[in-house]
């Protein structure tokens, strides 16, 4: 097993095993590019449309389940600050945040002491990602850094890979890569699979997650190629957006990645994560996306290991809302300490 | 809530990640029920009415068998005095104008939307159907349709101009979309104004009962809209009432062959929306997870109680095991349970009686070799559910893919090629919707324009919208309901109130005696079949006389043989349909060039049956007739329709089949053109059966026919008794729609007749055609007879 592996067990403690359907699943490792397969990918647009339109209306949680899924959504998330004037006080305070992301009169109040929540990953730049080792210490929590050009991805091949390496050796644990669109409009798979592929090298013993650009890609049958093509070469995760695009997670790209994750485990044995990222503000998104990786996927895919969130305000409204369920009353944002 | 702690729950539900029970508040709906006492009368005349009889049934809810409200049960009094207050108030609403129903329509349809929940609640306890279902479907959609048609209330004068409304209609609506139902019932009849008693189903008649009240504070004027309740029978009270003009019925097949008897000595206008076993049919190129999630639309939809559900799936063979392993994924994490919940995804079962026959056709389903699947789920202890459930290894001679289960049922077949898949889809009785699915827009369209359906819908299943016209083809009944096809099921031509006009005269007066001849040579005229002229299977023959009773000259006596062998011919002649438009014209056009070249011989031999002045007149305006109906070939377009969303809608005109017609006496040359053509030119191939007293005159036609490069069996004559040929044509399976223009007691015949098939009826009934009047016979009406419209929902986007 290794160290990757060990580190994707560990955060399963008291979680599911991995699974799909009753069949067993493994972490996911390189398979090759397999074209065929990718050509075959049928994807009907307005059919996915439908379905993600009615996600959020067949599904609803209350009281104890909601402020439990909503907890979940906290575990889940990789807490993120990625702008121009990040500082590394910035940093720090979203390195406290991620330690204890609830107030402790919550935390007391839905008795949940003893889970020890905490966000799944703090993500951010390579220049920050020593000063959240630091801030992180005696913690579980892994830092994330976006990686490979960030995020449009066109600096130099060999200038993307070395920056994975300087960020592993930094400390980070998990590494946000960016595909070059190009690759994928072109119909370029082997490209886009070699790249991949050297960047999952280059990642070593870190998480990789593969960020696809789908506001960019535009068609959904580029997403679930996509997907697919980054699964191959060997990627943890498949993540939507860089949040830096003009349109970011929506629900039927989500759709779309989280079935192509679904089509790798059946037909490889290999589990995939999931990410979707920008734009994911409201605790009541945190569920409609939750919905959607319980009933495509399973509970396995509730877990951190396997779905993460990337988002950096949705953290206060779910606060407001698991307050809302201890008082009664309606809470405001101020009355929550800022990540 | 308080004794467990809500810290462990919360610990608990962190590590379980359940969805946890969801209820939809219904206190405000329970406090409407109480207001009402949980006792319900019926609505007549404008006002709360008691039942004659004093007579109440329980109304329950099949989440938990509790009792929900007693409702008075309606006996021949009250539904005496339901149909006495609509017709009471029928001219007073028409004369109110399209404007002035318009705005009753628009403040009916914001009155649902206002009270969107109370209606969506009553609905779920009423019915067992889930709240998410109710609240973004049923409701939604009744108050579009209310909106809808307010717009056709608005430009009635306009858009209908000619036509006028039925009367008092009768509308019998079932228990699986009770408000829904009751909308695509009620606001057409109003829009065109009609006035209406309408009989919710027993099982579920809260909804109805709340418009009721709805229609109360939007000041409908009385009597325009009752409301009666109770079972069966009363519906038959209703179907067999002397003053109502026309009867909507939706619901079963069996009772629409009911109906169809009840109805068959009256001149009811009737449009009957029956049951189905809709194909849902999966090519090897189509987006599967995406197919899944149509099938959970479609068979999982309000627990597969849907007349339209995608019940039998057809899946290429290439793609089944793949597809069939996703559907059960997908049916491990549908959730049943109470249908207030709001996540749950299937709800309760109606009624015992249709859990009974639900568990009993699975059962035979097994029986007959089908493997059965339903996913492991815990079903409420209490109430009336079932699980979904996937037959796989059927056979299209297994009961269960034939007969309508009405359940969360799937049946699954597979298939070769696109041909054998149209092969299935149309090897039922039925023909209500299709669901189409392929990444091809080639293989989909080819598909959907040869599948039986009234309704199909491409990479989707189940849209509704007011603006497309919804009915199917076949068993599944007849009429349109929504778009502009389903106005016209509650209006008729406003010249049947006026008596034909008188025959002109004049038109014939250049027309020369004909010069008899000496010694003529013997004509024999046989029966036309398949292009052919042949000797009736009787070999008999019967004479024809001539207006001063001279013999003329004989006709075959035609015999169910000559019938059967026509039919077989009409039937292979089908290829006439997928001629084009434009080749079906040139033909048309090729028969008035020749009528017209024969004109004044075929007029002189007509002139000795009907006299010079008609003949004339009939040859003439035969001549002109041809000419309109060739030029209707190829301009009896379709429509695309703008539903709210995404999509197209192609409401395409197709032909209907097989039709056989009974031509009247009067003017027989000219009838029988004003009958025969508007069929053919909408690509039908016919079964005619000419006026017996003018027999003769069939060799005439079928000698024009011949030399016009119409094709053989397109147009098929068998003279004879018409009263004993109509039978065998309205009893005849293959024949898909039967005209009569004869008298009532043919029209009688042939309703009844045409049981067997459910096959679409037209009749003259009391109204006497003038067939020289061209206002009349010249067009869109009689096209529209010709046709069916079949709907073709297109979503796109990439």
């Amino acid at each position: 097993m290794t160290i990757r592996h060990e580190e994707q067990a560990a955060h399963q403690v008291g979680a599911p095993s991995l699974e799909l359907n009753g069949r067993p699943l493994e972490p996911n490792r390189r398979i090759p590019l397999n074209l065929d397969w990718v050509e075959e990918v049928r994807v009907n647009t307005s059919a996915v449309e439908r379905r993600a339109a009615t996600i959020d209306t067949r599904r609803s949680v209350k009281k104890q389940w909601q402020a439990a899924w909503l907890l979940r959504a906290i575990a889940c998330m990789d807490l993120t600050t990625l702008s121009g004037d990040d500082s590394v006080e910035r940093v720090k305070r979203l390195c406290a945040k991620a330690r204890n992301p609830l107030q402790p009169h919550l935390v007391k109040g839905l008795g949940i002491e003893d889970l020890n929540l905490t966000t799944g990953a703090v993500c951010v730049y390579h220049a920050f990602v020593e000063t959240a080792v630091k801030a992180l210490e005696g913690t579980r929590i892994p830092v994330a850094a976006v990686s490979t050009g960030f995020p449009a991805g066109l600096s130099p091949l060999e200038q993307r890979v070395a920056e994975i390496r300087r960020s592993v050796e930094a400390g980070a644990q998990e590494i946000d890569i960016v595909i070059t669109r190009a690759h994928v409009f072109n119909g370029d798979w082997q490209a886009l699979y070699d790249e991949v592929a050297a960047f999952r090298e280059a990642c070593g013993p870190a998480h990789m997650k593969a960020i696809l650009g789908t506001g960019d890609l535009l068609t959904l049958r580029n997403v679930a190629r996509a997907s697919l093509v980054a699964m191959m070469a060997g990627a943890d995760f498949i993540k939507t957006s860089t949040g830096k695009e003009a349109v970011n997670a929506t629900v039927p790209v989500s759709l779309v990645m989280v079935r192509a994750i679904r089509e790798y485990a059946e037909r490889t044995g290999f589990a995939v994560g999931f990410k979707p990222a920008g734009g994911i503000k409201t605790a009541k998104q945190a569920l409609t996306w939750m919905y959607v990786m319980k009933d495509e996927l399973g509970r396995p895919w509730l877990e951190p290991s396997l779905f993460r969130f990337g988002a950096s305000s949705m953290l206060a409204d779910i606060e407001r809302q698991l307050e809302h369920f201890l008082t009664g009353r309606y809470s405001a944002a101020y009355r929550h300490p800022i990540a | 809530m308080k004794e467990i702690s809500v810290g462990n729950s919360v610990v608990e539900q962190f590590y379980a990640m359940e969805y946890g029970p969801a209820p939809e508040d219904s206190k405000e709906t329970e406090r409407w029920l109480d207001a009402h006492q949980r006792r319900f009368v019926h609505y007549i005349d404008g006002a709360w009415s008691k039942p004659a009889s004093g007579e109440f049934f329980a109304t329950n809810n099949p989440a938990n068998g509790d009792k929900i409200a007693d409702v008075a049960e309606a006996n021949a009094a009250d539904v005496d005095a339901a149909v006495a207050a609509a017709r009471r108030a029928l001219p007073a609403w028409q004369a109110l104008g399209g404007h002035r129903r318009a705005r009753y329509l628009y403040a009916l349809a914001r009155l649902v939307q206002k009270h969107s929940r109370r209606l969506a609640v009553l609905e779920t306890i009423d019915n067992g159907k889930t709240i998410r279902e109710s609240r973004d479907l049923d409701i939604p959609l009744a108050a579009r349709h209310f909106y809808y048609h307010a717009g056709w209330a608005q430009l009635l004068e306009r858009e209908f101009a000619g036509y006028r409304a039925c009367g008092v209609v009768g509308q019998i609506i079932p228990w699986n979309f009770p408000l829904l139902m009751f909308a695509w019932k009620v606001a057409p009849a109003l829009a065109a104004g009609n006035t209406v008693v309408i009989k919710p189903a027993e099982y579920t008649p809260l909804t109805a009962l709340a418009m009721a009240e709805l229609a109360m504070e939007a000041g409908l004027p009385p009597g325009v809209l009752n409301v009666v309740n109770g079972d069966g029978r009363v519906g038959a009270l209703i179907a067999a009432h002397e003053d109502i003009d026309k009867i909507a019925f939706t619901g079963s097949t069996e009772v629409g062959r009911i109906i169809r008897k009840a109805t068959a000595a009256s001149t009811k206008k009737l449009s009957l929306e029956l049951g189905g076993k809709s194909p849902f049919i999966v090519f090897d190129d189509a987006d599967l997870d995406s197919a899944v999630e149509g099938l959970v639309d479609g068979i999982w939809l309000n627990q597969g109680q849907v007349c339209c559900a995608g019940s039998r799936l057809l899946v290429q063979e290439r793609v089944a095991e793949a597809l069939h392993e996703k559907i059960r994924a997908r049916m491990k994490t549908l959730r049943v349970g109470s249908p207030l919940d709001k996540s749950v995804d299937i709800g309760a079962i109606v009624a015992p009686v249709q859990l009974e026959r639900i568990r009993s056709l699975v059962d035979q389903g097994v029986a007959e070799g089908a493997n059965c699947w339903q996913p492991e789920t815990t079903l409420p202890a209490k109430g009336l559910y079932f699980p979904p459930t996937l037959l796989t290894g059927v056979h299209s001679t297994a009961t269960v893919a034939q007969e309508e289960i009405f359940g969360p049922v799937l049946v699954s077949m597979t298939f070769r090629t696109p041909a054998e898949a149209v092969e299935l889809a149309n090897n039922t009785a039925y023909g209500l919707a299709a669901s189409i699915w392929s990444e091809s827009i080639n293989v989909a369209l080819d598909v959907a324009s040869q599948v039986k359906a009234g309704v199909v819908w491409v990479n989707s299943t189940n849209l509704f919208d007011a603006s497309c016209g919804f009915g199917g083809y076949r068993e599944s009944g007849y009429g349109r309901e929504g778009g502009r096809e389903g106005m016209y099921e509650y209006l008729e031509p406003a010249w049947f109130d006026e008596r034909p006009k008188h025959r002109p005269a004049a038109a014939a007066a250049q027309h020369a005696a004909p010069v008899a001849d000496s010694q003529p040579i013997d004509r024999t005229v046989k029966q036309y079949i398949g292009g052919k002229q042949a000797r009736p299977d009787s070999g008999y023959s019967f004479p024809v006389y001539g207006q001063d009773g001279a013999f003329i000259g004989e006709a075959p006596l035609g015999n169910r043989k000559d019938i059967r062998n026509a039919v077989e011919a009409a039937r292979s002649a089908g290829k006439w349909a997928k001629t084009t438009a434009h080749a079906r014209a040139q033909v048309l056009y090729y028969m008035a060039e020749n009528l017209a070249q024969r004109r004044d011989e075929i007029a002189a031999r007509l002139a000795r049956m009907v006299g010079h002045a008609q003949a004339g007149a009939e040859v003439e305006q035969g001549i002109e007739r041809i000419f309109t109906y060739a030029a209707w070939t190829d301009k009896y377009d379709g429509l695309v329709h703008n539903p709210p969303m995404r999509n197209v809608t192609l409401a395409m005109n197709e032909a209907i089949g097989v039709v056989g017609i009974l031509c009247p006496d009067e003017a027989p040359l000219l009838a029988f053109l004003s009958l025969v053509l508007p069929a053919i030119a909408a690509g039908n191939t016919v079964v005619a059966v000419p006026s017996e007293k003018h027999a003769t005159m069939m060799g005439d036609l079928y000698q024009v026919f011949d030399t016009s490069d119409l094709p053989g069996g397109v147009i098929n004559i068998v003279a004879g008794r018409p009263a004993e040929l109509a039978k065998t044509l309205a009893e005849h399976d293959d024949v898909d729609a039967i005209w009569s223009f004869r008298t009532a007691e043919d029209a009688m015949l042939v309703k009844t007749g045409s049981i067997g098939n459910l096959k679409q009826v037209w009749t003259n009934d009391r109204h006497s055609f003038d067939w020289f009047d061209g206002a009349q016979c010249d067009g869109r009406y009689f096209m529209r007879h010709a046709t069916q419209v079949k709907n073709i929902w297109v979503p796109y986007g990439e």
